[in-house]
């Protein structure tokens, strides 16, 4: 009897799961993505608004950990068994997924027009040609600070690097406030909000950026050193034993208002409207003098890619278009403050804050994540060091000299910029 | 076809069946594990042989090999995790066995009460997932919420408490005896049972002796209980090579800070699996499984056919 039952069961599901293949009319389309902050988003406000005007496609977002995500798509990909789209990395870890062969060139999908060759870059290839994923958001770096308690201590918001460092003795010294919630045991937090965040300002972004891939300027000129100098100095600023900090901890001594000052990306804004009780507000990376254009890190982050062996391909561009479109802009802008559409169709935004850290794209110069682009290609991975060294500066294992050349020398070891 | 062989055939030698059933029997468990065992073990030391070049798969005999040696950043990396994998498996041979061996003979003691609940407190972390275990120790050793600094400062010990998890001098001793704290009771529990073992005889006839006490322990239970610890010795070496769960737990892939609990099994993470923006490369990964493959297969060797064949062993 139960034999039976069992045989039967084995039976339909091997049929009816050829059948889901056979069947054009009810497609589902699967998203693979290490967001899985956004899954609410998603399946309440995003995939609604697809499937009302797509009936017949069903769509299924389906996260796995930030920190997996890269491992886990590959072996995927390799397997042949991963979703028909594909949340796209920035830069090298999706072009590699492209000359593999895993994802689709796009070139030809309606809506590609909606984008700038800048938005575009992360996921095109070298040679500008190709565009293989449809760019989704971007993130921008700066400081967010507790607007109570620079009002309590009377503070102004500062605009300079000296005012910068004058405001955190203020707060040190009244003692009320730790003065900046960083941690250096996550080392990710000490690059991406610590060196990616002020660095640009003294390599004066997209010029030092191109110039470093070029090999015209070196990890060890100043303009690379002076960021981890001013980084060096941010150690006496920070919470008793930051050295074992970590993001989490960082965020929550923000939030519940134990500290003043957060070295930030946007993407913290969503989860910080929730948490904090007190208002916020926000300032761009400081200046070194007063009256210097200002620099900012405005890196592109999220884009979807087409699976190029998805057995759903018509379905799939058809939501790729729809990513592609201003409707689509609107309402992820608007869900998730803090990361920006790369559309060129302007996105209104109701949150302050998202607000305050989108209008320094009017007056400053973006560039994005020094690091990203074809610099960590080859081993030792650029990225993965400048995490270990920015750490070890704060912590004061290393000083930014040294850091400077071990970063360079690790860079030259395999890295022969074309002349 | 009419003379069909005879099973009486008193003549020669008495001829048995084949006992086919024996490769019957044993069929099942050998192909399961040749196909989870066997054949990715020889699968891994396959492709340590051979690298992409030009995108086709290439076979570069002892090349990998080379690099891993030969590349001075390489190198380092293996070596620097290959030495805190040695340091973290001397904490282990010096703490938790020989805690594990005290705890077990306290246990063993006749007068101890409660001693059933004892045993199951000091098993029970052993039984917990090491991410359970990870997050725990992070908690309790963070300096923002952790109760180890409050602890501390009831007892007027605040000033001795440092990050331990964030310093690059600390960080892989804080990380060992997390792991010491977790698996003590494994060699509390053999050498438990192994001192259960011992006949009550063996221990009267000391006690008739005048051997009691300490010198009971030193001069009659140690010696009978070292095959036991030779056993778990070489379980805490195969454990600790193999280790990487809780690093990666604690630590994160890229075992900070500044690499100092990097240790082999993280550095294989790292390599094959890929990292953020690194991508994963399996020849190179392949080749440090081969090497992590080779240590522990050396160390086994070396008990097995050196040290296990002095031990002796007492027949009761």
């Amino acid at each position: 009897m139960t034999r039976n039952a069992i045989k039967g069961l084995l039976l339909a599901s091997s049929i009816l799961g050829t059948a889901g293949f056979a069947q054009a009319q009810d497609v589902t389309l699967t998203v693979e993505s290490w967001r899985n902050d956004d899954l609410a988003i998603w399946q309440e406000k995003i995939i609604p608004a697809f499937e009302a005007k797509n009936p017949g496609i069903k769509v299924v977002f389906a996260p796995t950990a930030p920190t997996e995500y890269n491992a886990a798509l590959n072996a995927k990909l390799d397997a042949g068994s991963a979703g028909d789209l594909i949340t796209c990395r920035p830069f090298d870890a999706s072009l590699e997924l492209f000359n593999k062969g895993h994802l689709a060139s796009l070139n030809d999908l309606p809506g590609m027009e909606n984008f700038s060759d800048v938005a575009k870059s992360a996921w095109t290839t070298d040679d500008g040609a190709t565009a293989f994923c449809v760019p989704m958001a971007s993130v921008i770096h700066g400081f967010i600070y507790n607007k109570d308690a620079f009002d309590q201590l009377g503070i102004t918001v500062p605009a300079t690097e000296a005012e910068f460092f004058a405001a955190l003795d203020k707060i040190k010294a009244e003692g009320s406030f730790i003065p900046m919630a960083m941690g250096t045991k996550d080392l990710w937090e000490a690059a991406t909000m610590g060196y990616q965040n002020i660095g640009p300002t003294y390599w004066k972004g997209e010029e030092g950026r191109k110039a470093l891939i070029k090999g015209e300027q070196k990890l060890t000129d100043e303009g690379w050193v002076e960021p981890y100098r001013v980084l060096a100095k941010w150690k006496d600023y920070l919470g008793d034993g930051f050295e074992a900090q970590t993001y989490p901890d960082s965020q929550n001594l923000f939030t519940l208002g134990r500290a003043a000052i957060y070295p930030a990306g946007s993407w913290e804004i969503g989860l910080f409207n929730t948490q904090a009780q007190f208002k916020m507000g926000a300032f761009p990376p400081p200046v070194k003098n007063a009256g210097d254009s200002c620099y900012i890190s405005d890196h592109n982050d999220i884009g979807v890619g087409l699976n190029a062996k998805g057995a759903n391909q018509e379905a799939a561009k058809k939501f790729l278009t729809f990513v592609a479109s201003p409707e689509f802009a609107d309402i992820y802008a608007n869900s998730l403050p803090g990361f920006f559409s790369l559309n060129s169709t302007a996105v209104k935004m109701a949150d302050p804050l998202a607000q305050e850290f989108v209008s320094w794209r009017e007056k400053c110069k973006p560039t994005i994540r020094s690091t990203y682009q074809i610099l960590s290609r080859g081993t030792p991975n650029l990225e993965n060091e400048t995490w270990t060294e920015s750490a070890n500066v704060i912590n004061g294992t290393d000083t930014p000299e040294v850091a400077g050349e071990k970063l360079q020398k690790g860079l030259d070891s395999w890295y022969k910029p074309a002349k | 076809m009419s003379d069909t062989p005879s099973t009486h055939d008193t003549t020669g030698p008495i001829k048995r069946p084949t006992r086919w059933h024996i490769g019957v029997f044993l069929l099942p468990a050998f192909i399961v594990y040749s196909a989870v065992m066997i054949l990715p073990l020889i699968e891994t030391l396959r492709l340590s042989l051979f690298n992409t070049v030009d995108g086709q798969s290439t076979f570069v005999g002892l090349g990998n090999f080379q690099v891993l040696f030969g590349d001075e950043r390489w190198a380092d990396d293996f070596w620097n995790a290959l030495k805190n994998n040695v340091i973290f498996f001397i904490i282990h041979m010096l703490v938790q066995n020989p805690i594990g061996v005290a705890l077990a003979a306290m246990l063993s003691l006749p007068k101890l009460r409660f001693a059933a609940a004892y045993r199951t407190a000091i098993f029970l972390p052993t039984l917990l997932s090491f991410v359970i275990v990870g997050f725990i120790w992070k908690l309790i050793l963070s300096p923002i919420w952790g109760v180890s600094p409050y602890l501390m400062d009831l007892v007027g010990l605040k000033s001795f408490f440092s990050p331990w998890l964030g310093k690059p001098n600390s960080a892989l001793i804080a990380v060992s005896l997390i792991s010491v704290w977790q698996y003590v009771g494994i060699p509390m529990m053999l050498i438990y049972a192994a001192l259960l073992n011992i006949p009550e005889e063996v221990i009267e006839a000391a006690e008739c002796d005048g051997v009691t006490g300490w010198s009971q322990f030193w001069k009659i239970k140690l010696p009978l209980i070292l095959p036991a610890i030779g056993i778990i010795s070489i379980l805490t070496f195969v454990g600790n090579f193999n280790a990487f769960d809780l690093v990666y737990t604690v630590q994160g892939a890229l075992a900070g800070p500044d690499g100092a609990t990097d240790i082999l099994g993280t550095l294989l993470y790292r390599t094959f699996f890929g990292f953020q923006l690194q991508l994963g490369d399996r020849s190179m990964g392949a080749t440090i499984a081969t090497v992590m493959f080779l240590i522990i297969l050396a160390g086994v060797s070396l008990y097995l056919f050196v040290i296990q064949r002095r031990i002796r062993r007492y027949q009761f």
